[in-house]
């Protein structure tokens, strides 16, 4: 994985001095909380319902043991013992003092992590395929390429406060694991005709209140010409992004009013003009990044397990992905207990998690957008002793993608922009479900809870989503069926009148139900909705 | 009633106006009156709190109770973590926020 040079480490350590100087002059009193307030932001500092919260990057989601040693122990140093992992493979804290920021982002420099640009109108962390670099079915690691667009993107002067937010995600297989086409910018590695490598653009995507998807605008720019072409479509945004009103400010809003075609033209317009200019940087650097990515020395070992440990057997089964070496694979680790919060891990866990990563994964974890944790290169031969420790520490649910792997923001138990919680629906959710024993009948179901319209817990993407509202002064809760945010790509819709807090769990329990009645032989939920339609949902839930 | 909260600068814990200082008691918040942006802007230039705002309450036989739910869910803490919360082992207390 990447590893800062003199000048990363030179610059990250300077921002840390710097904040320090400012939070202590907003405790004297020199600073405003007018003007201090996006200086904080700047280093991801916010002020949230309880306490101030510290958004931490993790770039591309890729970690390793000593840097989640350190998370893990910021949260019992610093914060009440746990974290929170995001939605866009952050950590958050949520109970951290001002006088204490400093020391924390020192300590997170000492291991090479910051929390810089993980708020504010900028170009936020790049995410990308949790499984990069393992993925049995990816063209090539797409982390180099993340790596250098962060780089890129890192106190760019000129896209330091843009219209609003900007989210890049990068992949580089077929299949979408890091709902690249809901980003301000999608990008994918491929392989043209000629066999080259390139990348396909995806421009204009997001959730939030108005959620769309990317359109594709360039079907293939040569990897030498990667950070030029992004350059370009940030170029076009920042020129007409709309900063009159902030509902309309995401680049989604200016690729939709001025239509894919002309925005495209208007990004080749200005990327013929850069590419005069040369803005991009030497191809060496990019294998300098590239140099960091190189394969762990697998070897090869048995490929099968003993299935005999039937709780083992269905863990394997549910929470282990292909790897490019057959004797290895990728081990997601479930952040949802049942009755647990998502993405909450406490600094115990962390500290457990990052031994098992450099026991059992050549020091590397990965943390991936559905609040899960990946060690992604697992030999066989070690994974049932793997997984005894899991067990172990409370961290073995062998529930990936099932309806008891909930994604959900933290609502209105902890964000002061919510409308409602979501974190409770999620436990009584889980509960319900591992106690009718109907999870594993009803396979593959990705329910996703947001708290407001700003959408963190990705509701517009489940296949079953809920979104917190508040009517009246009473959480509402509205339901929606048919979203996806991988390759199959699709916006839920919703199905009519919002439920209470336990109606909209019923809700879904019947919802499942037809599910249940409707599906031919191993069909998705998704797919039974798609060919079904919303109807039979719509007459159970409402007639 | 109307009543005052915001957070602690340093500690950005949740404070309640009781009338001389910031408490972290709900309970402890007193009706302000007509004189809430006056007490604000006092507090706030004196750095004894941070981003203050008014809201509406009631008095009612348990206490001090903040009208809307996200400052009820301020008072107490997240409802998930009752170990997290102010009023620890109170199995009333998810009640008062909702």
């Amino acid at each position: 994985m990447y590893r800062y040079d003199d000048y990363d480490q030179h610059m990250v350590d300077t921002r840390v001095e710097e904040f320090r100087d400012q939070a202590r002059r907003r405790i004297e009193g020199s600073l405003t909380e007018d003007q201090f307030k996006p200086l904080r932001l700047m280093n991801g500092l916010y002020l949230q319902l309880h306490a101030y919260m510290l958004r931490v990057a993790i770039p591309y989601g890729t970690l390793n043991s000593r840097q989640m040693t350190a998370l893990g122990d910021i949260a019992d140093r610093y914060d009440r013992g746990y974290g929170h992992f995001t939605t866009r493979q952050n950590i958050q804290y949520n109970w951290i003092k001002l006088e204490d920021a400093a020391d924390i982002l020192s300590d997170l420099s000492q291991v090479e992590m910051h929390a810089i640009q993980t708020s504010g109108n900028c170009i936020r962390n790049i995410s990308s395929d949790h499984f990069a670099g393992a993925a049995h079915d990816e063209i090539v690691d797409p982390r180099p390429y993340a790596e250098l667009l962060r780089q890129w993107s890192s106190f760019h002067p000129e896209f330091t406060y843009l219209p609003r937010k900007f989210k890049i995600a990068v992949i580089a297989s077929e299949k979408d694991r890091a709902a690249m086409r809901l980003h301000d910018i999608g990008i994918r590695i491929l392989r043209g005709e000629n066999g080259d490598l390139g990348a396909r653009f995806y421009v204009g995507g997001g959730m939030g209140r108005t959620p769309m998807i990317a359109p594709m605008i360039r079907d293939f720019v040569p990897l030498d010409q990667l950070v030029t072409y992004a350059e370009a479509c940030l170029r076009v945004y920042n020129r007409h992004g709309r900063r009159d009103n902030k509902y309309k400010a995401r680049i989604k809003i200016l690729v939709h009013e001025l239509g894919a075609e002309e925005y495209t033209r208007q990004v080749e317009e200005e990327f013929a003009h850069l590419l005069e200019v040369g803005v991009e940087p030497p191809f060496a650097e990019l294998e300098r990044i590239r140099g960091f990515f190189t394969d762990p020395p697998f070897e090869d070992g048995p490929r099968t397990v003993d299935r005999s440990d039937p709780d083992f057997a269905l863990w394997v089964d549910r929470n282990t992905h292909r790897h490019k070496h057959d004797s290895y694979v990728s081990a997601v680790i479930s952040l949802k207990p049942v009755g647990g919060i998502p993405g909450d891990a406490t600094g115990e866990q962390m500290r457990i998690l990052a031994k098992l990563a450099k026991r059992f994964s050549f020091d590397e974890a990965r943390v991936t957008h559905t609040q899960n944790v990946v060690l992604p290169h697992v030999r066989i031969a070690d994974l049932h002793d793997l997984w005894t420790e899991l067990d172990a520490a409370d961290l073995a649910a062998p529930n990936l993608d099932t309806i008891e792997d909930i994604i959900a923001c933290p609502g209105l138990d902890y964000c002061s922009l919510a409308n409602a919680r979501s974190i409770p629906l999620a436990q009584r959710i889980s509960r319900r479900f591992d106690a009718s024993g109907k999870t594993r009948r009803l396979g593959e179901l990705k329910l996703k809870i947001s708290g407001c319209i700003n959408a963190c817990g990705h509701h517009h993407a489940g296949h079953i989503g809920i979104l917190g509202v508040d009517r009246k002064g009473v959480e509402n809760y509205q339901l929606s069926l048919g979203g996806s945010e991988a390759e199959d790509v699709s916006l839920a819709k919703i199905t009519g009148p919002g439920f209470t807090e336990d109606g909209v769990i019923e809700a879904v329990d019947k919802v499942t139900d037809v599910y249940l009645e409707h599906r031919t032989g191993e069909e998705r939920f998704i797919d039974t909705y798609r060919r079904v339609g919303m109807g039979v949902f719509k007459e159970a839930l409402y007639d | 009633m109307k009543i005052l909260t915001g957070n602690d600068l340093k500690t950005g814990a949740v404070v309640w106006w009781n009338g001389e200082n910031w408490s972290a008691h709900v309970d402890d918040a007193v009706d302000v009156g007509e004189h809430g942006e006056e007490i604000m802007a006092r507090e706030e230039a004196l750095r004894r709190v941070n981003v203050p705002y008014i809201i509406s309450a009631e008095r009612t036989a348990d206490g001090v109770r903040p009208a809307h739910i996200k400052d009820r869910v301020r008072a107490l803490g997240p409802t998930v973590r009752p170990d997290l919360t102010l009023k620890p082992r109170d199995a009333q207390s998810l009640d008062w926020v909702i």
